[in-house]
């Protein structure tokens, strides 16, 4: 009667094809990293500095006309683009307009958003301008500067908070599963060309989190039964304590994509990017718990018995359980 | 661990009754706002009709704090702003060549001729021209002006370095005299510019320092950026100075010691200007619009006791010459000074029309922007933009709720209907929080929220998940619903710890928006952590106490 997402008890062998799913992990990051060094990321302006320009009109947009309206200004490179949202009303048209850095100006000048306003109002009177942001280069640059130390960071403080509460074969198969979903984040923004602002790096540090809950839970597991079954191969009490978790994993997972689900569709076309990047990373995060963290965890081994002091080192009895 | 003492149920159900309390004001928030406001206007003296409906509209015993709605939410300006404290220096440097001027003509007997040079902006140059090898002589007595510097780091150090550089003695600052003036400039400008924002009288503006050398000045609610900007961006920087003479042809050599200026309302018109200003609109004390004799708009304007001294001397003195009143490097206009003016206090005339003559007042007496400002970052945000995302956010936060609460019902049962009842608390008590540290809620912000709704079940489900496995063992429902807790203590804490982690790095790291995601995210996952630990078991204690039951099913 009650709903399950996993059966109540499963014996999955979850390490049968360990070698291989670390092999297809490996290739996926190396695709989504190649994918980063030749198509590069779409940054959005507060890592390119540059100005975007939000329109909203009742007549549909017509990103040729807008084109040709901007273009005698001869800002340089000018993306125009029609978004589409289910939010939308019927008579909401609304096109982003991204004008490149300007040589030798930091912000864009607010003479130069008027010309290009007035530009556009001449050609579709009734058009609006709900956002105008302009970012310039210095602040752009520092932006990435912020962002990558905070990844790093993020990842280095997590490494050492493994290490004390666990031991360092933990906190390196959790990095592992960290860089991985990390990189494969940044390779489906990079592979699809969504756009890649600030909020995007808000997303990958939750990302960071979450992927960190979800294999947190599962090494928790496995120190408790490393302390129950002293004498049990290594692989078996993985594979235990993976099945134990599993029926959480998969509720938490369910439960935070639901909601994560009702605000991509709802939540407007805004933070569209931000949740897409926030739902795969979920999808990965829990993938790479089991296949990616706890399966190096069974290639790195670990010390049994490591949670009491060796007081018995020396003595015949060492290796004797009671 | 199902039984829990009295004053623990008592400090648990006090602590949500106060998060819902504080969250309150937010569930009626155009009411409450309108409240708040009309009460802040009554302390300030403001008796206009209706205030006083206004603000008994939300009761006064009530928590009346709100959740800021951010810029991407209500709408509004952001500008990040690059004080240039460079410029300073100049004007520092330059200001004090009458003090050197009347130094050394007193010892113009042992030094011989001098005479300022030419040269460089930040320092001066004096070139003796009779005896040169007097430098050093010259060099000591300029020396004696030095004063200590006034900071935290360079005491000790003195403010300006003397050197001899072949006949010339040059004046420059010390590096610890900068980094004071860099300081200076940077908090002057910000107390200016709280000050012009205020005066325009916009609610809850931020105007913060961030760095060095930068502000990041937020004012929701304002039109464009370019509207913020023209009220801060205006130096207003507002000089009297000697007049030497007066030209038509702008590229007519200055001299030293002189600068060559436009004027404000003529073309083609330009003054010869000493650089040493007589007074500056830093001695200004007030600033009114006003009408001159004939009726056109004027500003009246008078100097504190230093400035007035000053002004009077100089006006004393010069009878019969012109002196140019100089806003932002134009020449507002250069009358010639028909009589000593002992009080303090002047007119200015210029081309003004009524609102013009408004906003100078206004630029006035708010004071002279230090130094220049460079915008390094300006965003608009329409509140059409903010309240689409608002309606879209609450939308999908709805949504998003309903569908965890169903699917946690479905999973659990009774224990999911005890974890729901900790989701909404939960939520409620984000919001509470969110309200008594004034925190402000961004877009990034509700998506922290609606992750925490699907997170915040995550402990319940790991302690639910780890009371079904004991029930396979242990003996009786109070047991495993004790054991549960007990073992999923340590994935709990561990697990919500490394995420806390990586909120409170993005707060340090992040700005703006994403700072609004971070505090969402932490805050949500301490009262995630709270509710699961003490509200889910405080709940299922007192069902247990009431049923009793032989068997559970979870």
């Amino acid at each position: 009667m009650r709903l399950r997402l996993v059966p109540e008890i499963t014996n999955w062998d979850f390490f049968s094809r360990s070698k291989l799913w670390l092999g297809i992990s490996a290739v996926m990051v190396v695709i989504a990293f190649g994918s980063f060094l030749v198509q590069g990321l779409n940054y959005g302006i507060d890592f390119r500095g540059g100005t975007t320009i939000r329109t909203e009109s009742p007549t549909p947009v017509d990103v040729g006309a807008y084109r040709d309206a901007v273009a005698p200004l001869g800002l340089g490179d000018i993306t125009i683009t029609e978004v589409f949202d289910p939010t939308f009303a019927d008579d909401q048209n609304v096109a982003m307009i991204r004008i490149q850095a300007q040589d030798g100006q930091e912000a864009v000048s607010p003479e130069t958003v008027q010309q290009v306003e007035d530009a556009l109002a001449t050609f579709a009177p009734d058009i609006r301008f709900v956002s105008v942001e302009s970012v310039g280069p210095k602040v752009s640059g520092e932006l990435i500067q912020t962002a990558i130390i905070a990844v790093v960071l993020a990842i280095g403080a997590v490494l050492v908070y493994i290490w004390l509460r666990f031991e360092w074969q933990f906190a390196l198969g959790a990095v592992a599963a960290l860089v991985h979903d990390v990189i494969l984040t940044i390779g489906i923004f990079s592979e699809l060309q969504i756009r890649f602002d600030l909020a995007i790096i808000a997303a990958l540090l939750t990302i960071v989190g979450y992927s960190l809950n979800d294999t947190v839970v599962v090494f928790d597991r496995v120190r408790e039964n490393l302390r129950k079954y002293k004498q049990t191969p290594l692989k078996e009490v993985l594979n235990q304590s993976i099945n134990e978790t599993l029926s959480r994993t998969m509720m938490t997972s369910v439960t935070t994509l639901i909601a994560l689900i009702a605000l991509f569709i709802l939540g407007g076309d805004v933070i569209r990017g931000f949740v897409f990047a926030m739902i795969w990373g979920v999808i990965v995060g829990t993938y790479s718990s089991i296949f990616v963290a706890s399966a190096l965890l069974l290639r790195l081994g670990v010390k049994r018995d490591w949670n009491k002091p060796d007081n018995t080192a020396g003595n015949q009895y060492a290796n004797i359980d009671a | 661990m199902l039984q829990i003492e009295l004053w623990k149920r008592v400090v648990i159900w006090g602590l949500v009754a106060l998060g819902l309390l504080l969250a309150l004001p937010n569930a009626f928030y155009t009411r409450v706002e309108t409240s708040n406001d009309a009460r802040a206007a009554l302390e300030t003296g403001a008796t206009a009709e209706g205030l006083q409906e206004q603000a008994s509209l939300w009761p006064s015993f009530l928590p009346s704090g709100l959740v800021n709605l951010g810029l991407d939410l209500r709408g509004g300006a952001h500008l990040l702003a690059e004080v240039q404290v460079a410029d300073v220096y100049e004007t520092r440097i330059k200001a004090m060549w009458p003090e050197v001027l009347a130094l050394l003509r007193e010892e113009r007997g042992r030094i011989g001729t001098f005479r300022l040079q030419d040269s460089n902006a930040e320092e001066l140059r004096i070139r003796l021209n009779e005896k040169p090898d007097m430098a050093a002589e010259a060099a000591a007595l300029v020396r004696g002006l030095s004063r200590p510097v006034v900071s935290m780091t360079g005491a000790g150090a003195s403010d300006i370095e003397v050197t001899v550089e072949g006949p010339d003695v040059v004046i420059r600052l010390s590096e610890a005299e900068r980094l004071a003036m860099d300081q200076r400039t940077v908090a002057q400008a910000l107390e200016i510019i709280r000050r012009r924002i205020d005066e325009v009288g916009t609610r809850e503006p931020t105007i913060q320092r961030q760095g060095s050398d930068r502000i990041l000045i937020q004012v929701p609610g304002i039109g464009s950026a370019a509207e913020l900007k023209e009220i801060i961006g205006t130096t207003a920087q507002l000089t009297f100075q000697p007049v030497v003479t007066r030209t038509t042809n702008a590229d007519m050599p200055p001299g030293p010691g002189n600068e060559l200026l436009p004027a404000m309302d003529e073309d083609d018109v330009y003054y010869v200007l000493e650089e040493a200003a007589v007074v500056t609109g830093e001695e200004l004390v007030d600033a009114q619009p006003t009408f001159d004799q004939n009726g056109r708009p004027a500003v009246n304007f008078r100097f504190d006791p230093t400035g007035a001294r000053r002004f009077g001397d100089y006006t004393a003195e010069n009878i019969g010459s012109p002196f140019a009143i100089v806003l932002d490097n134009e020449v507002i206009s250069a009358p010639v000074i028909q009589s000593h003016i002992p009080g303090g206090s002047g007119i200015i005339t210029g081309n003004f029309t009524v609102e013009e003559s408004t906003n100078l007042a206004v630029l006035l007496r708010a004071g002279a922007l230090p130094a220049g400002l460079e915008f390094l970052e300006e965003r608009t945000i329409g509140p059409e933009l903010g309240a689409d995302s608002i309606e879209a956010g609450t939308v999908a936060c709805i949504v998003a709720g309903i569908a965890v609460l169903v699917f946690m019902f479905l999973s659990y049962g009774t224990f999911g209907v005890f974890a729901n009842i900790a989701l909404m608390v939960n939520v409620a008590l984000i919001f509470g929080l969110l309200s008594l540290i004034g925190a402000t809620l961004t877009l990034p912000g509700i998506a922290g929220i609606v992750l925490t709704i699907g997170m915040a079940v995550d402990a319940n489900v790991l302690v639910f998940e780890r009371i079904r496995e004991e029930l396979k063992t242990a003996r009786g429902p109070a047991r495993a619903i004790e054991l549960g807790y007990e073992k999923a203590m340590s994935a709990i804490v561990d697990a919500n710890i490394t995420t806390f982690i990586t909120a409170v790095i993005l707060y340090v790291m992040g700005s703006g928006p994403v700072r609004g995601f971070a505090i969402t995210l932490g805050l949500g996952i301490i009262t995630s952590v709270f509710t699961a630990f003490f509200v889910t078991r405080l709940l299922v204690a007192m069902w247990f106490e009431r049923r009793r039951p032989k068997t559970l099913e979870v």
